[in-house]
């Protein structure tokens, strides 16, 4: 796998789908991966008139709801190349559930765009490792850190081991395993509310496993199970910090997220 | 001899409140969390190392969800082809349409031999259709030989998981509602009874030997049933199946139609995945099959009476159909994070655990609180759907059903309306703008104080900080550093890659301080 030594090689331009909770509350995430892509060479345009996925919709049962964001989203990414995201439950969203809303509509045109679109529609490892074929990303991060695969990018996306291989490139950190670590965080979208007892309990069992590393920052692939897994750590005053993979990943000696 | 187990709690899951009402009980019980987080640990670990030794196994369970398929979506062919091999061999088949048809062709059935008492082989057709209470009710005793289901009928209890039906009780439990119940329905437990596991099995084998030996009727259900040769399976670990399939003279197969497999070899995929996936063994200790009558061994007289029971609606329903894949093999349960802290009373049904949420409503329809409930169930982290070994896509059902919930409320609810607002927001970019406005607005007030609660968001509050939104948005910030012409597309795609000197001969410069 090639290092930041090689990184003059061919690098595209690639759109960036913030996702509308991170454009909204996690401004920080979207603009590391702005940094990261332009370090390693990627011009990175963001289409504005991008919104939502849909995937909040979707999983509580408003697929009628749904369905124009699926069409917003066709519309506002079908001329990219690669659209990348920090985020594998929105990207889940668009690869599984886009295809199935555009039929459930009885839209065989839609159908027919989405399941072109999809396939260029990447979480930010699977653009890093898959597309740029880069796992060493130059980064430089001192501190110890765990690292929680989320549901969604292991097992609707298949990421895999992408995200620990370019965490373990990183300079200065010190990866330590999360115990139970591909168990779900109990976050699960308006899981964490409609069912906030069992929810509630997932999550504490998971702050519990990230206090046992000894860890300063669990890191993820998406900020809303950090934002629940983050919200327990915080209620007990644990000092442990959440942080997104993108913001680990751009961080360098000069700059520290 | 009719001494009945008393009811002290109805047995029954009608009228159970919504699966959030149930479940904050359950989680309550800090007893019956350690128990299930104990077992299914185990038992998840145990299925991992055995499915780990199968090379194929991904093309298993190709093979296994085929095998269903194919019987489904040929399913009368099948169901006729099954009648007529069994009838050809001296069994006589019994088609009930419900619950009431299939209790009162085997309340008949028994009655006719003058009998005031079945044994049983744990079923999950009979839990389901609650033929138990339909036998007493008629003055029948049904004993259930099943270790586990003894438990839970000694125990009054309701069974909490498909294989392990007391998965909830711990051995000092268990010795507790030996002592106590065991006498007062046939042969007592020892006085010294211990809970070590060697003395509670001894007492159970004990007891029920009594009632293997006296019966003359055996009520079963069926792992599969075999279209080409009329054979029914029946896979098990600890021999009572054996004792009730063999010993009485009259034998009662309840069977769902969807249990039917196309042809003899079919069995061998399944009997590959389901002991794997179920109680992570290799093979089962006990796999009993027979094929009508055999004269002079075994039961002279083999009933089989094929179920439906909702079936056929729910084959009918084209994205629910896989759902009829099910082998209950329960490695959804074992894995599944919801299920192992709740356990699975709360699911209201004797299907828990990921299946049950969809299975549920889609048997018995959406009209009740708890079946509206149930596709809500999960936080759709999909390991169900990685350890189903016929391949059930156990998420997107519930997502599915949840749209059937939604739809059918026809967006009378304070969440309609506020997604339907969301919506709004989200179907045009400005309008997104000017509602992160008030947001970022919100982040300016309120500074680096942390959120401890807000209204409306109680449900989130009571164990979890908020985070704080930012001063500044993802877009304002793209918009200040990079300009609103860098937002468009229409020459992104095909663009010259980026050139060598682009990069300034440098790339990442902190390379230098590699360790």
């Amino acid at each position: 796998m090639t290092g930041p030594a090689e990184l003059q090689v061919a690098r595209p331009t690639v759109a960036l789908f913030a996702t509308c909770f991170n454009d909204t509350m996690w401004p920080q995430t979207p603009r590391a991966v702005v940094t990261l892509l332009e370090r390693l060479g990627c011009r990175v345009v963001f289409p504005r008139e991008q919104t939502c996925c849909g995937q909040m919709f979707t999983n509580t049962g408003y697929a009628d709801a749904a369905t124009p964001l699926v069409r917003r989203f066709v519309d506002v990414f079908a001329g990219a190349d690669h659209v990348v995201s920090p985020s594998g439950s929105c990207v889940g969203s668009v690869r599984e559930q886009h295809a199935v809303l555009a039929r459930r509509a009885g839209d065989a045109g839609l159908e027919r765009e989405v399941r072109s679109l999809a396939p260029r529609v990447l979480e930010l490892s699977e653009l890093l490792v898959d597309v740029l074929g880069v796992t060493d990303v130059g980064a430089y991060y001192p501190h110890r850190v765990t690292y929680h695969p989320t549901c969604h990018s292991l097992r609707m996306l298949g990421v895999g081991d992408k995200p620990l291989r370019l965490l373990r490139a990183v300079r200065g950190i010190d990866l330590v395993d999360l115990p139970s670590a591909e168990e779900c965080c109990g976050f699960g979208g308006t899981f964490a509310m409609k069912n906030a007892d069992t929810s509630i309990a997932m999550g504490a069992d998971k702050a519990r496993h990230v206090r046992e590393t000894g860890a300063e920052v669990v890191v993820a692939g998406d900020n809303s199970c950090l934002a629940h897994i983050g919200g327990v750590l915080d209620r007990q005053r644990s000092g442990v910090r959440t942080v997104h993979l993108a913001q680990v990943l751009a961080s360098t000696q000069e700059e520290q997220a | 001899m009719t001494d009945l187990p008393a009811q002290e709690t109805s047995p029954t899951f009608l009228g159970m409140p919504s699966f959030q009402h149930a479940a904050e009980a359950a989680l309550a019980d800090t007893q019956q969390r350690r128990n299930l987080a104990h077992a299914t640990a185990t038992i998840r670990a145990k299925r991992a190392a055995a499915v780990g030794e199968v090379d194929g196994w991904e093309d298993l369970r190709l093979a296994g969800a085929a095998a269903k398929d194919e019987a489904l979506h040929h399913l009368p062919h099948y169901l006729e082809q099954l009648e007529a091999a069994l009838t050809a061999r001296g069994a006589t088949v019994h088609w009930a349409r419900d619950a009431d048809e299939a209790n009162q062709v085997v309340v008949d059935l028994a009655r006719a031999k003058a009998t005031d008492e079945v044994v049983k082989v744990k079923s999950m057709a009979t839990q389901e259709i609650e033929l138990n209470e339909a036998l007493e009710a008629a003055g029948i005793a049904a004993w259930e030989t099943d270790l586990a289901e003894l438990i839970v009928q000694l125990g009054e209890d309701r069974p909490s998981h498909i294989l392990v039906p007391a998965i909830h009780r711990n051995r000092a439990e268990i010795r507790e509602i030996f002592a106590r119940r065991m006498g007062a329905v046939g042969r007592a437990a020892p006085d010294d009874l211990t809970d070590e596991p060697a003395r509670l099995a001894e007492a159970a084998r004990l007891h029920l030997r009594e009632k293997f030996l006296r019966a003359r009727v055996a009520v079963t259900g069926a792992n599969f049933a075999v279209a080409e040769t009329g054979t029914l399976v029946v896979v098990e670990s600890e021999g009572n199946g054996r004792m009730c399939l063999t010993l009485p003279e009259t034998l009662i197969t309840v069977v769902g139609i969807e249990k039917v497999l196309p042809t003899f070899a079919d069995l061998s995929t399944m009997l590959q995945l389901l002991p794997r996936s179920s109680t992570g063994e290799r093979m089962n200790p006990y796999t009993s099959m027979w094929t009508g009558v055999t004269p002079g061994d075994g039961p002279q007289e083999v009933h089989v009476v094929l179920l439906d029971n909702g079936r056929s609606r729910v084959l009918a329903d084209e994205a629910g159909r896989e759902a009829l894949r099910c082998i209950r093999c329960s490695a959804c349960l074992n894995v599944c994070p919801v299920y192992e802290r709740t356990g699975g009373h709360a699911y209201g049904s004797v299907y828990p655990g990921p299946i049950g949420a969809v299975l549920n409503p889609l048997l018995r329809g959406t009209s009740s609180e708890v079946d509206r409930s149930l596709p809500y169930a999960s936080s759709l982290c999909g390991a169900c759907f990685e350890a189903c070994p016929v391949r059930i896509d156990i998420p997107s059902l519930l997502v599915r059903l949840r749209t059937q919930v939604v739809d059918e409320a026809s967006g009378r609810s304070a969440e309609a309306a506020s997604m339907k607002a969301a919506a709004w927001v989200f179907g045009d970019h400005r309008r997104l703008e000017a509602a992160q406005r008030a947001a970022t607005l919100g982040g300016r007030l309120l500074g680096d104080r942390t959120i401890r609660s807000l209204p409306g968001l109680g449900a989130w509050t009571q164990a979890r900080d908020v985070p704080t939104p930012p001063t500044e948005t993802f877009r304002q910030w793209w918009a200040r550093t990079h300009g609103d012409d860098e937002g468009d597309l229409d020459d992104a795609r095909g663009q010259p890659v980026v050139e060598e000197q682009d990069l300034g001969g440098a790339g990442p410069h902190t390379r230098q301080e590699g360790s």
